[in-house]
């Protein structure tokens, strides 16, 4: 069981992003540019502790060394994050929910009422499925993403509704660090040429003349950039809208934004720090076969309705009470541990396996994977059970009998472990 | 409450699948009438009709919604979360669960209930929505070989068992 081969949901991700390090860490499918930032900020960073940093320490305060360090981490520490997090991408539709009724083309558009405005809803022929407002769809990550800011090529990333905080908090800390380095700079240059002049300074420390070009390039776009998005967070607007106009007056009459809480601090405090939602693309995810998620009950009538008979002919393990032990339901990666996964003890699930091949041909390999599976899920489930006593159920279980001698005991202690 | 102006789209409330292996599917969409925040449209769709009355449904509906409105609503706990992350450079995050984690856990265990209470002996199966993205609510109605028949005889056994 420990060296089992699982299939996580990042392995098969339609879009184009890479995943790195098992599925933890995602970029946009060429992250070149990424590391030519991530290199220039190590490097006129690297050079500001290797030659300014000691001198001003000896000559003004300890002080700076320290304000420039934490400075540094934490534009690091955004950068990372919102470079190798997932923006907020959209998983695209899955079979049945994609397939179009009756007019076979899907109609390109449908419109909806957000706030008493109209707001087209364009069909995303890529993920099938109506993009929700404020979504776009990246061509280079080649998905959908939730509140689309703008496809960063330095950051390496899309910036959407997940990561648009890491990325503001990067943004305006590398402003800071920006203009700080650059004082630095700067000082140490006018303190050694204040007795030799500035030929002599420059000749002195080099790196720091360096150092100071470096961030008076960056400073300004970087200045810029800030100031930019501190406009589109106090008014709740994001890039894509902003270049597109979509909220800008029309001939006059006044275009609200229909999203925006109505004063900017509201909408900061939103943006910035408001409640988050966990990634819906699940990267780390097992992939299940779609039967899974529903109750054990429900895919063995799906199983026996091709042959239309209950699936009763189990021969070897018919006196077994249970038929079908619940095979691991296919869950969101934030509940890996959670509330309904009752540990199934492995003779069980050898006997689904068997069971279950003899269901039907097409089913069986299904089946078979799905008991493998609750199989590796299990060690998962032991390290992680005790987080289940920390959470509070709102309606009791109420005492049940059983209804029908194959379903409960497969169907019960789900919710069991929990009371 | 349904705010489509063009309701045909292939997926909206109502447009049914024909049987196939996965049983017949009801997607029940978004409701984006009141902004970007995650709510579902409660209109009782009929393929539902013979098997579960509308009062069961609309209070699932009405619940689930208002479980993802307070996983939405920012109040002052939630700001200083976010806060205390942003400080960390949202390392704070590695080690303790999300307000809004939490509340998905709830409407989790909230779907998993009614299954098992309400809409598994009928034959219905609600997926939880996080599983599709929170996009649709995916309903499949089957027909299982010793299922109950619909609603005078499972509400009798529900009596019986609560």
């Amino acid at each position: 069981m420990a060296g089992r081969r699982v299939t996580r949901k990042w392995e098969v991700f339609a879009g184009r992003n890479r995943f790195w390090c098992d599925g933890r860490l995602m970029t946009a499918p060429h992250p070149g540019v990424f590391l030519l930032t991530l290199a220039l900020i190590c490097g006129t960073s690297a050079l500001h502790f290797a030659f300014d940093a000691p001198y001003l320490a000896a000559r003004v305060s300890a002080a700076l060394p320290a304000a420039g360090a934490a400075l540094c981490g934490v534009t690091l520490a955004a950068l990372l994050r919102t470079a190798l997090s997932d923006p907020g991408i959209l998983p695209r539709a899955l079979p049945p929910e994609d397939e179009p009724a009756p007019p076979r083309p899907p109609p390109r558009a449908r419109e909806v009422l957000v706030r008493g405005r109209a707001v087209k809803l364009k069909y995303c022929f890529t993920c099938k499925m109506f993009r929700p407002p404020r979504a776009s769809h990246c061509s280079l990550c080649d998905n959908c993403v939730e509140r689309f800011d703008h496809h960063c090529p330095w950051v390496g990333n899309c910036v959407g509704k997940r990561n648009y905080r890491h990325f503001y908090l990067f943004v305006v800390s590398l402003a800071f660090l920006a203009v700080f380095v650059l004082a630095c700079a700067a000082a140490h240059l006018a303190l050694l040429a204040r007795g030799a002049g500035l030929g002599a300074a420059l000749r002195a420390s080099p790196a720091s003349a360096l150092a100071a070009a470096v961030c008076f390039l960056a400073v300004w776009s970087v200045l810029g950039l800030a100031g930019f998005h501190t406009y589109l967070a106090s008014t709740d607007q994001t890039t894509n809208e902003d270049i597109k106009g979509a909220f800008a007056s029309r001939r006059g009459a006044p275009n609200t934004n229909p999203y925006s809480r109505g004063n900017a601090c509201a909408n900061c405090w939103h943006v910035l720090c408001g409640p988050l939602q966990p990634s819906l693309i699940d990267r780390r995810g097992l992939v299940l076969d779609p039967r899974d998620e529903l109750p054990p009950r429900f895919a063995q009538a799906l199983c026996a309705q091709p042959q239309l008979q209950p699936p009763a002919p189990a021969p070897a393990p018919a006196p077994a009470p249970a038929p079908a032990p619940a095979p691991a339901p296919a869950r969101h990666a934030y509940m890996n541990h959670s509330l309904d996964l009752d540990p199934v003890p492995l003779h069980e699930v050898c006997l689904k396996v068997g069971g279950g091949s003899t269901v039907g041909g097409g089913g069986g390999a299904a089946v078979a994977a799905g008991g493998a599976l609750s199989a590796s899920r299990l060690r998962l489930l032991h390290d992680t059970t005790m987080i289940d006593a920390a959470l509070d159920l709102d309606d009791p279980e109420p005492p049940r009998a059983p209804l029908a001698p194959p379903v409960p005991p497969a169907t019960r202690p789900a919710l069991a472990l929990s009371v | 409450m349904a705010n489509n102006r063009i309701p045909s789209g292939p997926n909206t409330p109502g447009s049914q699948q024909t049987p196939t292996q996965q049983g017949i599917k009801i997607f029940i969409q978004r409701d984006y009438s009141e902004g970007t925040a995650v709510k579902f449209q409660t209109r009782f769709p009929p393929e539902l009709e013979d098997r579960i009355d509308r009062q069961t449904f609309e209070f699932t509906m009405e619940r689930l919604n208002e479980h993802f409105e307070m996983a939405e609503t920012a109040d002052c706990s939630t700001y200083c979360e976010g806060c205390l992350a942003c400080l960390t450079a949202y390392f704070i995050y590695i080690c303790t669960e999300t307000h809004y984690e939490k509340h998905l856990r709830k409407i989790s265990k909230f779907i998993a209930t009614q299954n098992e209470r309400v809409y598994n002996p009928r034959g219905i199966h609600i997926t939880d929505p996080i599983l599709r993205g929170l996009r649709v609510i995916e309903i499949t109605i089957i027909d299982v070989p010793n299922c109950q028949s619909p609603t005078g005889n499972s509400t009798n056994s529900q009596l019986r068992h609560t």
